[in-house]
């Protein structure tokens, strides 16, 4: 497998907080990618870094071949990385099919966006079609705000897929949402990786991680612990001492290979 | 309502437009053109800082530099006072968008508060340059050309061309909304990192919409400086204009396409007519005052919203005490005659 996404020894402080420490994560194309660690071990910081959010003070970050260490977040998204945050950023004052418009040219010249309407057929049926596969189509005149918080975790994830980016960070997308969207949320990041989609998961829910990642990296005080297999992960002592703690009967085998 | 609207707007325009015909008291047509100057200039406003959330507290260095671009210009050149000096109220509006350019890119580097201060901040050294400076005549101001119109019509040209201006305004207004650039300033509103993580280019947008904004502004300051014949930077360059517009825009209903029309209509003829009408000028600040309140306590998003709010809440009522008359009226029916089928045709008995 080829590497898609990449970040190399990197290191970014906060005041007296080391966030990152020469932290490192590849990411191969056409794989699903799980991120995981105790809170504060650094996994939104290298989100942050590797989107353009956060700059690096130390290490370098590639995607496809660019080196994209401090370019800003909006070339990145040009470039094809996506991705979505821990909190669910929408725009909550526009309509459900507006906010995936804003999403729509993700490498539009600017003066473009001057002389042309908000959208054309083509984008609103794309806009439309993502707003179908995660099932918000019929909320698509409503303003963004009235949503639930489980139906802006769907609308950020349909928002960043319209763009048709080759990899997608989601940062948490299990995160306070139930069990049935949960089953909703792995089905569909499931279904997309067998189109070819690459997605990189930032998650603490360990079933989740488990049941669909190919590889996972755990992180612990801002570097990269240990990568493997989940069953290796699972498996590895120092990553029961530093996150999972003792081996949960609910990640037995049997679960973990279906 | 989205069905009433075009004829709204063209009941609207045909009012605007018959008004000095019909009201032919120059006092009255002169509130009129003061009226139309605020009108075009908060929908400019509106049209960046509603769109985009950036409430700009320094307009009137866009304003003053239209003012004084009609005032040196037509003074230098030796210009004769009179319909001439229409040709320069775009030169006004060019002036203030190249002003706009460095004044945006040094203000919008921050965000929200911090933008509002430094706008004031900016503000205030173009009202102390203009006090300052040798070649605006400092704070003795500038006396235009004098125009030899007969008084009863003098008003007559300055309204058409502020009618003009506010079509201007709402027409660029209306179609940055409807474009992809629209869309993109309100994007950045509800969250510009957001935005800008979904390929927007936040910075190039913020000062194209602010330079846009500029142009009317400076126009209506042009324009200003030709219907008063004279200026003084603390009149041009003047803060209480800035939040005046921004009150305007926020009384109407902010980032709404009418809400800075309506604000400005009815802020600015009452302000005037209450000035011109009570000998203590202070009153009207009384009267906004007390209006302020009566806005903020009860439709604090402004009127538009609140009464198009109002307007689709009595539709829906109107909706359900249909259907429940119906339900009544079929319940009585069947009661009446409890022999008729009321099943739905097509369904098994």
């Amino acid at each position: 497998m080829t590497t898609l996404l990449e970040a190399k020894d990197v290191s970014r402080s906060f005041g007296g907080v080391k966030a990152l420490a020469g932290c490192s994560l590849s990411v191969d194309k056409g794989s699903i990618t799980g991120l995981i660690g105790p809170n504060g071990s650094g996994k939104t910081t290298l989100f942050n870094v590797m989107t353009g959010y956060v700059k690096p003070e130390k290490g370098t970050v590639s995607f496809d071949g660019h080196d994209v260490t401090n370019a800003r977040p909006n070339k990145i998204f040009a470039l094809g990385v996506g991705r979505t945050f821990q909190l669910t950023r929408i725009f909550a004052r526009i309509s459900v099919i507006e906010n995936m418009l804003v999403a729509t040219q993700r490498d539009e010249s600017w003066l473009r966006g001057l002389t042309r309407s908000k959208s054309s057929k083509s984008e609103l049926d794309a806009a439309m079609e993502w707003l179908d596969f995660v099932g918000l189509s019929r909320l698509a005149s409503l303003q963004a705000g009235s949503l639930s918080y489980g139906q802006r975790k769907l609308l950020e994830l349909a928002y960043v897929l319209v763009a048709d980016p080759d990899v997608i960070l989601l940062d948490e997308p299990a995160g306070g949402v139930n069990l049935t969207l949960i089953n909703e949320i792995s089905e569909k990041i499931l279904a997309l990786n067998k189109g070819g989609k690459t997605f990189l998961i930032v998650e603490h829910n360990m079933e989740f991680v488990m049941k669909i990642c190919d590889k996972v990296t755990v992180m612990h005080q801002g570097c990269d612990l240990v990568t493997g297999t989940p069953a290796e992960v699972r498996a590895n002592p120092a990553v029961l001492d530093a996150y999972l703690g003792s081996i949960d009967d609910e990640f037995d085998e049997e679960d973990v290979s279906a | 309502m989205s069905k009433v609207k075009p004829s709204f707007w063209g009941l609207g325009l045909a009012a605007l437009a018959v008004f000095p015909l019909i009201v032919t008291n120059p006092t009255y047509t002169s509130i009129g053109v003061f009226a139309l100057l605020f009108m075009a200039c908060a929908t400019s406003w509106n049209m960046f800082s509603g769109y985009s959330g950036y409430v700009s507290l320094g307009s009137a260095i866009f304003y003053g530099c239209g003012a004084y671009t009609m005032a040196l210009v037509s003074t230098h050149v030796h210009m004769a006072g009179g319909a001439a000096q229409f040709w320069l109220v775009p030169l006004g509006g060019l002036v203030a968008m190249v002003v706009a350019v460095p004044v945006g890119a040094i203000a919008l580097r921050v965000r929200r508060h911090t933008f509002v201060v430094i706008t004031i901040a900016l503000f205030f050294v173009f009202q102390l340059l203009a006090i300052n400076a040798s070649f605006t005549g400092g704070a003795a101001g500038i006396s235009l050309p004098l125009i030899p119109w007969l008084f009863n019509y003098y008003n007559l040209p300055f309204y058409y061309v502020a009618l003009g201006m506010v079509i201007f305004a709402t027409v660029l207004s209306a179609l940055v909304r409807r474009s992809r650039f629209g869309l993109q300033l309100l994007a950045i509103r509800d969250d510009e990192d957001r935005a800008l993580g979904l390929g927007v280019r936040v910075t190039a947008v913020k000062l194209t919409g602010f330079t846009m904004s500029a142009f009317t502004i400076g126009m209506a300051g042009a324009l200003y400086a030709m219907f008063i014949g004279q200026i003084y930077p603390q009149f041009v360059f003047e803060p209480n204009f800035d939040i005046t517009v921004a009150l305007m825009a926020f009384l109407g209903g902010f980032g709404t396409l009418l809400g800075p029309l309506l604000g400005g209509l009815i802020l600015e003829s009452s302000q005037q007519y209450l000035t011109l009408s009570f000998s203590n000028g202070s009153l009207y600040l009384i009267l906004f005052g007390v209006l302020f309140l009566l806005v903020i306590l009860f439709m604090p998003q402004g009127i538009v919203p609140a009464v198009s709010k109002w307007w689709v809440g009595r539709g829906e009522k109107r909706a359900r005490e249909s259907q429940a008359g119906t339900a009544v009226s079929t319940a009585s029916t069947m009661k009446a005659n409890p022999t008729v089928d009321h099943a739905p045709a097509g369904a098994k008995p």
